[in-house]
């Protein structure tokens, strides 16, 4: 298969998480909507070192599958943490950035 | 041009006075009473005493001969090396004598005076600090430290004059005095450039030595300018017209200040700076027309608002107003010596006659308008006695110390090469106003039934010793005190004239006719006696007589009495226009413009700002969609550029 329909569908993936990301209002479905952004990205990746033959792209991968371990983690840990301080977990609502 | 000995101690003469300040200014308020009028009158005391130690030492050498002493280099820059130098010469030698020893005497009586005043440390700490500056005026070799102890006396009669600070009149009345000597300063300031300027890089020392011998490279007119600002600033110190507004109402300050400043010291500044620059204003014949003018105008002129006025210290500061412009009379004229030694006897009869004031003033319970004292003299001996002296030195009676000192005043008015009869005339007229209303104040005062209150008349007392016994020191150098300078020919003849002559040289020398002279001494003795006998039909023999001439002379008594609408006039041609374009400056340049062009760039920053505030929400998704269309733009400027 041509690269190109790994990329289209790496694509796709991405443009999905990032509309939930921008969209959805509950933090964990935000939350999730990133994971599937970072497997969009790790997607490309291993397309593109198969298709050149170099391992780089699966080397990164692990990089980001690490990184995406970490933040779920600290992630998950920021949003009980949140909850518990504000009693909801729509985003709207979280706007204390603000000024 | 004169020989300079190096005399290493003049340095203590201010210096004396400066211990005396820092002394009751940092321990007078904790220490006490006891000390403050220990120390206060022992500086000023030392102060004479090292004065008289200079005068031994300036008499003990040649003629032409002044004691210098370099006590530190002051401003050095490029040719300029101006140090503070202290000269004594005949001249100063004459001012630090009366300064210190007036000073002395005023400081022993204010010990009593000033007895029941909360602020005692203040007020010697202030007192002390003008017999500095005031020293410091006197003793400079140089214009510029001239002008230190110039402002010195400026600032300290500021603060003595709204000594009194609570009461708003007081306070105004300081800061009157201020302003006023702070227009006459300017005059002062820029004559003093003017000189500096045209000496040009030349000028190595500024002392008046050097001044003096390189005074003819300067154009005559330049030189007729710089004397005239130089007397600009000498009518404010010394209160002559147009300047004398501030004079009256400085006797809001304590009386011995008035005594101090307002006849031994400040207001002769003016007066010694002419006589110190007089080989400034001998090249200017306009210059010296123009101080001779305005002295004896001024004489008359503030002589006729004494005739009118009901408050005892008031009729004092017009007369030191009319006896200083005698002193400017003299050195208008060219003569430099009778105005110093007119100086000289006024400040002693003019301090004797404030602390007698100041003594009536203490007796009568702080009464001050005459037409409320009277027949004081039973209870008053002392000060009566020594007023009464004064009186005959300031009417001009023969043989007291006033009348020497003013009848070569008006000799050389009538004779001199600067003078004139009409000079000598509005002189002669001032002496004959001055003996009447020196003598209507004294009738007033002490003869005649109280008129006080009972409350007031009861407690009316002669004061304690610390105040007489310098009223009679004064008196015996109000009576003997111009017996130095007696007319040529006489006894031992012109003694302080032949002592000050080194410094003003010979061009004041003129011969004179034995008939003028006598003539002319018989006239101001006749005009002086009319004036004392027209006082007394008026004041004792006929005292109803003054009421109805008064209501007879109507518009001419109201214009008298206020004083000529001077101060009104100058309040509304001087002080309320400036009032109004300072308020026009506040309300449309520094509101509207000032104010508007500093708030409208904030409103305009802050505008702005509100502008961008928008985009910060504070909701991560938004933030999240920023950076996502950042990097679509970053990506997209790659894919297609």
């Amino acid at each position: 298969m041509p690269l190109s329909y790994y990329l289209a569908l790496s694509a796709l993936l991405f443009a999905i998480g990032a509309a939930g990301v921008l969209i959805r209002r509950n933090v964990i479905v935000i939350f999730m909507a990133i994971e599937l952004m970072l497997n969009a990205v790790n997607l490309a990746f291993v397309a593109g070192a198969r298709h050149w033959h170099n391992l780089d792209g699966q080397v990164i991968v692990f990089f980001v599958m690490t990184v995406a371990a970490a933040e779920a983690a600290v992630g998950l840990a920021i949003i009980i943490a949140m909850f518990r301080n504000r009693q909801t977990l729509n985003a709207d609502e979280l706007n204390l950035l603000r000024w | 041009m004169h020989d300079t000995v190096t005399a290493s101690y003049l340095w203590l003469i201010p210096a004396l006075p400066l211990l005396g300040v820092l002394l009751n200014a940092t321990l007078g308020a904790r220490l006490g009473r006891g000390l403050v009028a220990v120390v206060a009158p022992a500086v000023v005391g030392g102060a004479f005493a090292v004065s008289l130690v200079a005068l031994t030492d300036l008499l003990g050498r040649p003629a032409g001969s002044a004691l210098v002493n370099h006590v530190y280099p002051w401003i050095h820059a490029g040719s300029l090396q101006l140090d503070i130098v202290l000269r004594v010469d005949p001249l100063s030698a004459v001012m630090i004598l009366v300064v210190t020893g007036v000073g002395f005497l005023i400081h022993v009586y204010s010990v009593g005076y000033m007895a029941h005043e909360p602020d005692y440390a203040r007020y010697f700490t202030y007192l002390n600090l003008f017999t500095f500056s005031m020293l410091v005026l006197v003793l400079a070799d140089n214009l510029p430290l001239l002008f230190v102890g110039w402002e010195g006396v400026g600032l300290c009669s500021y603060l003595l004059i709204g000594f009194w600070y609570t009461k708003d009149e007081n306070a105004s009345a300081g800061k009157k005095a201020f302003v006023v000597n702070r227009i006459g300063d300017a005059g002062f300031l820029l004559g003093m450039f003017l000189i500096y300027w045209h000496l040009g890089t030349g000028v190595h020392s500024f002392s008046f030595g050097e001044v003096a011998a390189r005074v003819r490279e300067i154009p005559l007119g330049i030189v007729t300018i710089a004397a005239l600002l130089l007397f600009v600033g000498a009518t404010g110190k010394s209160a002559q017209l147009p300047l004398y507004v501030w004079l009256p109402d400085a006797m809001a300050g304590p009386t011995p200040v008035s005594a101090l400043i307002h006849a031994a010291t400040m207001v002769t500044a003016g007066v010694y700076m002419i006589a110190r620059l007089n080989f400034l204003y001998v090249l200017t014949p306009t210059a010296m027309t123009v101080v001779a003018w305005i002295g004896a105008l001024t004489a008359l002129f503030a002589a006729t608002i004494g005739l009118a006025q009901n408050d005892i210290k008031k009729v004092l500061a017009y007369s030191t107003i009319s006896q200083l412009g005698y002193m400017f009379l003299a050195v208008g004229v060219g003569a430099f010596s009778a105005g110093i030694f007119h100086l000289m006897t006024h400040a002693f009869f003019k301090a004797l006659l404030f602390l007698g004031a100041g003594s009536v003033i203490h007796g009568m319970s702080g009464e001050q308008d005459m037409q409320k004292m009277g027949g004081l003299r039973r209870h008053m001996p002392i000060t009566f006695g020594t007023l009464f002296l004064a009186n005959l030195a300031i009417a001009g009676i023969p043989p007291f110390a006033g009348f020497f000192s003013k009848d070569e005043i008006l000799l050389h008015a009538f004779t001199g090469v600067h003078g004139s009869v009409v000079l000598w005339l509005l002189g002669a007229m001032g002496a004959g106003l001055t003996a009447f209303y020196m003598y209507r104040l004294l009738f007033l005062t002490f003869y005649g039934e109280c008129r006080a209150e009972a409350e007031v008349a009861h407690h009316i007392h002669e004061s304690p010793s610390s105040m007489t016994v310098p009223l009679v020191i004064l008196a015996v150098l109000s009576v003997a005190g111009g017996w130095i300078g007696l007319p040529a020919h006489w006894l031992w003849g012109n003694r302080f004239g032949e002592f000050l002559a080194p410094v003003f040289g010979h061009h004041e020398a003129e011969h004179v006719s034995a008939a003028v002279e006598y003539g002319l001494m018989a006239v101001s003795v006749l005009v002086a006696a009319a004036g004392i006998g027209l006082a007394y039909f008026f004041y004792v023999v006929q005292p109803a007589l003054p009421m109805i001439i008064a209501w007879r002379a109507g518009r001419l008594y109201d214009l008298i009495f206020n004083k000529y609408y001077i101060d009104e006039f100058y309040d509304a041609a001087v002080v309320q226009p400036i009032h109004r374009a300072s308020v026009w400056l506040w309300r449309v340049w520094d509101v509207l413009v000032v104010d508007g062009l500093v708030n409208g760039t904030a409103s305009a920053v802050a505008a702005n700002s509100g502008l961008w505030r928008l985009l910060q929400t504070g909701n991560v998704q938004h933030y999240a969609l920023s950076f996502l269309l950042g990097a679509v733009a970053i990506l997209g400027y790659y894919a297609w550029w």
